[in-house]
């Protein structure tokens, strides 16, 4: 804090100041909310702008049954949840291994991780689209292993800062009782990163849930898109039923909001720390 | 615990490990038929059950949707050769002779020529053209015949019946030069504030298939070809010409709103909904707008012409084709299935159920509405698949964003033509 | 546990072996393999001709990539400017607002959270002239004589810029505010106790305490921006060219089967972007070295 408010006015001022940008934030969002309840003659009355009457569910049957919005949204569950699990496992396992044990070429391989995380490959999709392919991975199996190599590098960086806290006094009372190393990993180092292991889920879900360019690559099949690509499509399909198009886009961010209002210290630090450690 | 980790790499390898594999055999007596056209299926297995009726033959069609993935099923299968007996390829005529080349598909000119040339001559030769490779063509493939079409697809322009009466037209008599098309869609505009014209531009290949159009209707084909080979440049008169229709539609505001920025989708869900008097589009939109709006009061017309000098092509050529597997082991009963499917009651069929035009000739009792008044334009068919040389990808992609801009009212089409023309000279990469 | 028996060795390394094996198939092989493809005309399934360093003298010469080059550039400097000063400005603020930072800090970090998609999606609905709402609710206000439209080719690369920027704010804030609280209390009271006004202790202490996370959110804006796609596809579809990014048109020529080609923009792309934010971090030293 590098000032103590003074007086009345200053504060006032401030307080305008944070509330207007605050209120650009979530105008358009409750607008948005708003319409998806609205039947296409009320929008056009009153441009979406009036408050609904009733919570009119008609267009979110619409979008979730007729338009596969549903679908959509359960593939992004599914591909955020196993891709996930995968990160978490094979990063905690890495990291584990590179605080830890000792095998040949450990700096080489380490060095080669942390190096991934400083360049950017901002075509990365372009090699990795034409592989699937050849690989004859263009499905849901190929797409997880894409994205779970996505946020490795930075998963494993940030859990191995963690293990390397971890005091060896731990390790070797535990190796005592007869744990062996996989058990160590998972009784003692786990549960002790588990604040890392928070970011590493955190980080990791909102990039493979957002993620849009490989999976619109890969899908033209409605049965396998995730959320952001259905969107593209169903958006396209239905430009000019504005309130429908509302309730499709209210379907893929209300989750989303409320999952972040109700973790959200959790979200702003995981975010914090990961863009810190980027 | 170790157990786990054993897992987890297996886990990690399978996929590996079994995408290499893919189960396919071919019993003797059976035809199997790869497609990718999910909304025919129905209407292949009746064909299927049909043929079995007649001939006791067992055809069984396998269908593989979205096109991406019977795309890479069929490029995999030829790779372990492992092909069904009949299949279609999806893409440029550039894969195709990739196929050729590697000796997967079979030469069907021998069965072609049959009886005085029977079974070649039933069909548009526009339709043929697409699968014939002629005598020493730019993708060194001998010559022949390598594909059998079972439909054709063309670009046309298409309006608003409704609208047309609402605005005071003849609802029977679309434009037939480009100055009537600009004075309807102006009237269309200031009597009933509908948008004049809308179309998905936004998708370079609509806007630049008009641009081939108008420049094939004021210039000749002949000509046209001679600007792909680089013998006449873009900056030549009459292809300013051509992209300054462009900028007459957009100077007499009959253009929808962010026409640059919308894609066919949204354009077709547009026009179906009323939102506009004219369109230009493919023929498979029968099959959309029935869909997004079966009451639409529509129909398809050709190209406004904007000169006398040479005869409005159209847009247009076989939509989908099928190929004989060369190792085949039943190669003479998959001729004769797809002789009788392109046979005149099949076809007819096929164009009823599946509204798409027929490949042969001679089918208009079979055909209603829309269609049926289309078949008159067969006749005069072009496509890039047809001629003997193509435009580089990167010349196509000067032209589209040319004509984008001019739409947009950001350049002039004599600027255009002078960008287009030095994109050309710089050549494609050798 | 520290022991070099070859049975360890191995069974260590197999702690590693899942990490390196997705990494090596799907990060360091497609690495080389684009330098590899971008050197061939190819469609990524048949042909596949050596062509050398045609498609890079192409792309040289291409006025269509360089456009896009600037239109990035365009929206880089809008969210380096614009976004991170609003970002900084509202950082400071809510530091100062304690009891009531936190729903603001909550407020202005849903924004991040959502995909690009559907704020791309909803700014379109909202911005395109037809049906206009947001024309419809400046005339409402007041404002009419700004209406406009908005995604119009002469305005929509700004647009972009301002929605991008207001989608990113709120991710500067929550980094900068962390920064901030991590500077102690205790050397503002001593700057106050001798005098210091509060531009000097803005400038004294928060600036130079501040600058590592600076410089960081500096590159990081500029790498995020100069890769922005899926939100410029979604609000505006490139208009033509106007507004057309990088990754936009690597993204087509991937789509259209000029595999090469896109590598082969990819690289040139990847190499400014490591360029640049190499020269930023070389930049931000060299600051702090002299103050």
């Amino acid at each position: 804090m590098i000032v103590k408010p003074k007086n009345l006015i200053g504060l006032i001022l401030l307080h305008t100041f944070l509330i207007s940008v605050a209120l650009s934030c979530i105008c358009p969002l409750f607008w948005m909310i708003n319409s998806s309840f609205k039947t296409n003659e009320e929008f056009r009355n009153d441009y979406g702008l009036e408050p609904a009457e009733e919570f009119n569910l008609e267009n979110y049957k619409k979008a979730i049954f007729d338009g596969d919005m549903g679908i959509y949204f359960l593939n992004s569950v599914f591909y955020t949840f196993i891709t996930v699990f995968i990160i978490v496992i094979m990063s905690s396992l890495a990291a584990f291994a590179f605080s830890r044990l000792q095998f040949p070429g450990k700096d080489i391989i380490l060095f080669i991780f942390l190096t991934a995380m400083m360049i950017p490959l901002p075509a990365g999709f372009v090699p990795v689209y034409i592989l699937l392919n050849k690989l004859h991975l263009a499905n849901r199996i190929g797409y997880v292993m894409a994205m779970s190599n996505m946020g490795l590098s930075l998963s494993i960086y940030l859990l191995k800062t963690f293990f390397d806290q971890i005091p060896r006094d731990l390790e070797d009372a535990a190796s005592i009782d007869g744990c062996n190393k996989l058990g160590i990993w998972w009784n003692v180092g786990m549960p002790l990163v588990a604040p890392a292991l928070a970011v590493v889920i955190i980080v990791n879900s909102l990039t493979v849930w957002n993620e849009f360019v490989l999976a619109s690559l890969m899908f033209t099949n409605a049965k396998l898109m995730p959320v952001q690509v259905g969107l593209m499509e169903f958006y396209n399909k239905n430009v000019i039923d504005h309130t429908l198009l509302m309730a499709s886009l209210a379907i893929a961010a209300i989750p989303i909001i409320i999952i972040y209002i109700i973790m959200q210290k959790h979200i702003i630090k995981g975010i914090t720390s990961g863009a810190m450690v980027g | 615990m170790k157990n786990l980790l054993k897992f987890l790499s297996i886990v990690l390898i399978i996929p590996f490990v079994l995408s290499g594999c893919g189960s396919q055999e071919t019993k003797d007596e059976k035809i199997i038929i790869w497609h990718w056209m999910n909304d025919r299926k129905e209407t292949f297995d009746n064909l299927a059950s049909l043929y079995k009726e007649q001939t006791g033959l067992i055809v069984e069609f396998k269908l593989f949707s979205p096109p991406d993935i019977y795309s890479q099923k069929v490029i995999a299968a030829a790779r372990s050769g492992k092909l069904p007996d009949i299949f279609g390829i999806i893409g440029e005529k550039k894969t195709m002779s990739s196929f050729i080349k590697a000796k997967y598909i079979l030469n069907l000119t021998p069965y072609m020529k049959e009886n005085d040339k029977s079974w070649q001559n039933s069909f548009y030769p526009q339709a043929l053209d697409v699968n014939r490779f002629k005598k020493d063509n730019t993708y060194n493939v001998e010559e022949g015949i390598y594909g059998v079409p079972i439909d054709i697809t063309i670009m046309e322009f298409v309006y608003n019946k409704d609208i047309f009466t609402k605005a005071g037209l003849d609802p029977e008599r679309p434009p037939e030069t480009f100055a009537e098309f600009l004075s309807y869609a102006k009237k269309i505009k200031e009597t009933l504030g509908i948008n004049g014209f809308i179309s998905g531009w936004g998708e370079g290949w609509l806007i630049n298939a008009l641009a081939v159009e108008w420049a094939i209707n004021l210039m000749g084909e002949e000509k046209f070809i001679q600007t792909i080979e680089g013998k006449i440049p873009y900056t030549d008169k009459q292809w300013v010409e051509v992209f300054s229709m462009f900028l007459k539609m957009e100077q007499n505001g009959i253009l929808a709103n962010n026409i640059t920025t919308m894609i066919n989708k949204e354009a077709e869900d547009l026009f179906s909904r009323g939102q506009s008097a004219f369109s230009f589009n493919g023929s498979w939109a029968v099959n959309v707008y029935k869909q997004l709006a079966p009451d639409l009061n529509y129909n398809f017309f050709p190209l406004p012409k904007i000169s006398n000098e040479h005869p409005v092509k159209i847009w247009g050529g076989a939509g989908s084709s099928f190929l004989i597997n060369n190792s085949s082991k039943n190669k003479k009963n998959a001729v004769n299935f797809l002789k009788w499917m392109t046979a005149k009651d099949q076809q007819n069929l096929l164009a009823k159920e599946t509204n798409n035009l027929p490949s042969i000739k001679n089918c208009q009792e079979g055909l209603t509405g829309v269609l049926a008044d289309m078949i008159d334009d067969l006749d005069n068919l072009t496509h890039p698949n047809i001629w003997p040389v193509n435009e580089n990808s990167r010349v196509l992609e000067a032209i589209i964003s040319g004509l984008q801009q001019i739409v947009m009212g950001l350049k002039t089409p004599e600027e255009v033509a002078a960008e287009i023309q030095k994109v050309k000279e710089r050549g494609s990469p050798k | 546990m520290n022991d070099y028996r070859p049975k360890d060795k191995a069974a260590n390394f197999s702690f590693v072996f899942p990490a390196l094996l997705i990494f090596s198939v799907f990060y360091i092989y497609p690495f080389f393999y684009s330098f590899v493809l971008s050197l061939h005309r190819s469609d990524g399934i048949f042909t596949y001709d050596f062509i050398g360093l045609a498609h890079f003298r192409d792309i040289f010469q291409d006025k269509a990539w360089w456009r896009s080059f600037y239109n990035g550039g365009f929206i880089t400097f809008w969210a380096l400017t614009f976004q991170n000063v609003l970002a900084f400005a509202l950082a400071l603020g809510v530091d100062k607002a304690i009891k009531t930072g936190k729903i603001y800090r909550v407020i202005f970090f849903i924004l991040p959270v959502l995909s690009e998609i559907i704020i791309g999606l909803l700014m379109r609905t909202i911005l395109l002239s037809e049906p206009g709402i947001l024309n419809h609710w400046l005339n409402q206000i007041g404002f009419g004589f700004i209406t406009r439209d908005w995604l119009a080719p002469n305005f929509a690369l700004l647009t972009t810029a301002l929605v991008h920027c207001w989608k990113g704010f709120g991710w500067a804030f929550i980094i900068l505010l962390a920064g901030l609280q991590t500077i102690p209390e205790q050397l503002y009271e001593a700057a106050k106790i001798d005098g210091a006004s509060y531009i000097q202790r803005f400038f004294k202490i928060t600036l130079p305490l501040l600058m590592p996370v600076v410089s960081m959110v500096v590159v990081l804006t500029l790498l995020g921006t100069m890769q922005a796609f899926a939100m410029v596809l979604s609000l505006t579809r490139g208009t033509g060219r106007l507004t057309e990014v990088p990754v936009m048109i690597i993204y087509n020529h991937l789509r259209g089967n000029q595999v090469g080609l896109a590598c082969a923009e990819g690289i040139i792309l990847g190499a400014v972007l490591v360029i640049v934010s190499f020269g930023m971090f070389a930049f931000s030293k060299w600051i702090k070295d002299k103050t």
